[in-house]
């Protein structure tokens, strides 16, 4: 599904803020795999995630995602099947229009060849109302308020929903839940995952909990200094503990995980 | 009196067509579009070129598309080459300068003396009566209008308005924002275009000047209509921009008549009008932390 080969990323080069962010990185995902990507603060979580999604261009190896080479494809052109949320959840929508033109942007993606001077119809209207109503938030009866007027977890939810309604082939997620209040962040959690099983989507997903990396998705990806350390799956991972994983982390990587927003979270879970 | 008011009326209409413009460039796709002074001359110069050839329709349509590619050389600057935005439209409108004196075959100002215009065609069918010159600006303002509202509603209409409000989400939805912003600043000088064709037909004379500070004056005329209106929906900014730009020239009519303010004053008057108007928001937040401020030290006494 997406093969990564050998990726490499210089942010600043020749200045004295060069940084190297992803290093020789190379992954294949399967379809329908959904991993969790764990990692240290400035591991290259992020900058993966823009390496596959277009925000620039890396500086050598390719990026194959369902066969195609996107690797020099710009961003908008990924983005009819590649479908990102980002942490923050003003990213992902426009403030000023109503729920529903948010909603009707986002379907531009299927209307691939319709005429680009039809406006929304009442069917797409129908449809629209249908999907939000699967959010649960009841926000199918403002269809026609700014989004600007919803809370951040209503916000990350539509952006969840324009992300997924036409069924993205790769579905990338960077800390989509952190800057949400925890029980906001649980519904939007369990939302992706019903979307996300009901599509068969493949999934990339940073986080900064241990527990969501191990009992999310298939597989967890740990990162650090720009390369995966460890990829577990399968039975490894069905036994795998926090402790585990931070023991498998110094063990790969040489060092004590040094993010301290996922060792405050891992704390909790021990 | 009657004839104050009536002109009043028909220069709102025309040059509500530059707000519109601005409307469309400021408020909705976020970006200060300084070709408009250009534009305004290329589409007078171009409409009393080919008027005086003797296609005073055809003189519209031509002003339309020369206003449109002024749009497409500035947002090719900004979405192409990287110039920042303010910047090139004012690259783009030192270079009008030139194209406009060129349009006009390389004289200041040009006039048309017998030639047909819009207007005296109108007039010849006797459709309006004494109010055919009203007729003629208000239609074309209020198709425009219409036509307006109802393309921000398509789908490249939503693109764009997006494209303003969240450039990010727009990219992550797959439209491309570099072509939007083209489109809209096609679509906004080719409006200001129009403005200076049916304005210079109307005058019978186009001047390489008679753009000067005309985006200033939108942009107050705008901002007028909005204190009205409000800007909640895109329709209300479009009413907003007429009633605006017709306001402002009842100002204007009034000053001429009454002369409260010299004349010469007026674009001083304007500009600082404009300015404190857009600077509103920052000087009553300001105003509120002061009070705030002095409330705290009367209270805590530091």
């Amino acid at each position: 599904m997406l093969r990564l080969e050998n990726i490499k990323k210089t942010f600043n080069p020749g200045t004295v803020n060069e940084k190297c962010a992803v290093n020789g990185l190379s992954l294949h995902l399967k379809p329908g795999d959904f991993a969790t990507i764990v990692g240290s603060n400035g591991a290259g979580k992020s900058t993966l995630l823009g390496a596959v999604a277009g925000s620039f261009y890396v500086d050598e190896g390719s990026i194959i995602l369902d066969g195609k080479d996107i690797t020099f494809m710009p961003e908008h052109r990924r983005s009819k099947v590649i479908g990102r949320l980002f942490q923050d959840p003003l990213k992902g929508t426009a403030p000023h229009m109503t729920i529903e033109e948010n909603l009707a942007l986002a379907y531009l993606r299927s209307s691939e060849g319709k005429a680009p001077f039809s406006r929304i119809s009442r069917k797409d209207k129908e449809f629209f109302r249908e999907q939000l109503s699967l959010l649960g938030m009841g926000l199918e009866d403002r269809m026609k308020q700014p989004v600007g007027l919803l809370s951040g977890g209503q916000r990350q939810a539509l952006t969840l929903l324009m992300a997924t309604m036409v069924p993205p082939q790769l579905l990338m997620l960077d800390e989509h839940t952190a800057a949400l209040d925890p029980g906001t962040a649980e519904k939007v959690l369990e939302l992706t995952q019903d979307i996300v099983e009901r599509n068969h989507t493949t999934c990339l997903m940073v986080t900064h909990n241990m527990h969501q990396a191990l009992t999310m998705g298939n597989r967890t990806l740990m990162m650090d200094d720009g390369r995966i350390v460890l990829d577990i799956q399968g039975e490894e991972r069905k036994n795998m503990t926090v402790a585990g994983l931070l023991e498998k982390f110094r063990a790969g990587a040489g060092k004590d995980l040094d993010n301290d927003r996922i060792l405050l979270s891992a704390e909790k879970e021990m | 009196m009657l004839y104050v008011v009536q002109t009043a009326l028909e220069l709102g209409f025309m040059y509500a067509l530059v707000a519109l413009a601005l409307f469309l460039s400021y408020r909705i796709l976020d970006i200060a579009d300084l070709t408009t002074d250009g534009t305004f001359v290329l589409g007078a110069a171009v409409s009393v070129t080919v008027t005086t050839a003797g296609h005073p329709v055809l003189a519209i349509f031509a002003a339309l598309a020369a206003g449109a590619c002024a749009g497409f050389v500035t947002a090719f600057l900004q979405t192409r080459l990287g110039v920042p935005s303010i910047l090139a439209g004012i690259v783009t409108n030192t270079g009008l300068y030139t194209v406009n004196l060129m349009a006009m075959g390389w004289s200041s100002n040009a006039s048309l003396l017998r030639q047909d215009t819009l207007f005296s065609l109108l007039k010849d069918t006797g459709i309006g009566g004494d109010w055919y010159e009203i007729l003629l600006a208000g239609g074309i303002t209020l198709l425009i209008c219409v036509l307006l509202v109802a393309f921000l509603k398509t789908r490249i209409g939503l693109s764009i308005r997006a494209t303003g409000d969240n450039k990010e989400m727009v990219r992550a939805s797959s439209v491309n924002p570099a072509l939007m912003i083209t489109i809209g600043l096609c679509m906004a000088n080719a409006m200001t275009a129009l403005s200076g064709a049916v304005v210079a037909q109307y005058q019978k004379s186009a001047d390489i000047n008679s753009g000067t500070g005309i985006v200033v004056i939108g942009l107050a005329c705008l901002i007028i209509g909005e204190t009205l209106t409000g800007r909640k929906s895109v329709a209300r900014g479009v009413v907003a921009a007429v009633i605006g730009s017709i306001i402002y020239r009842f100002i204007y009519a009034i000053i001429l008549t009454t002369k409260i303010v010299p004349i010469d004053c007026l674009k001083l008057v304007v500009a600082v009008i404009v300015g404190l108007a857009i600077a509103m928001p920052t000087l009553k937040e300001g105003a509120a932390f002061q009070r705030r401020k002095m409330a705290a030290s009367r209270k805590g006494g530091r």
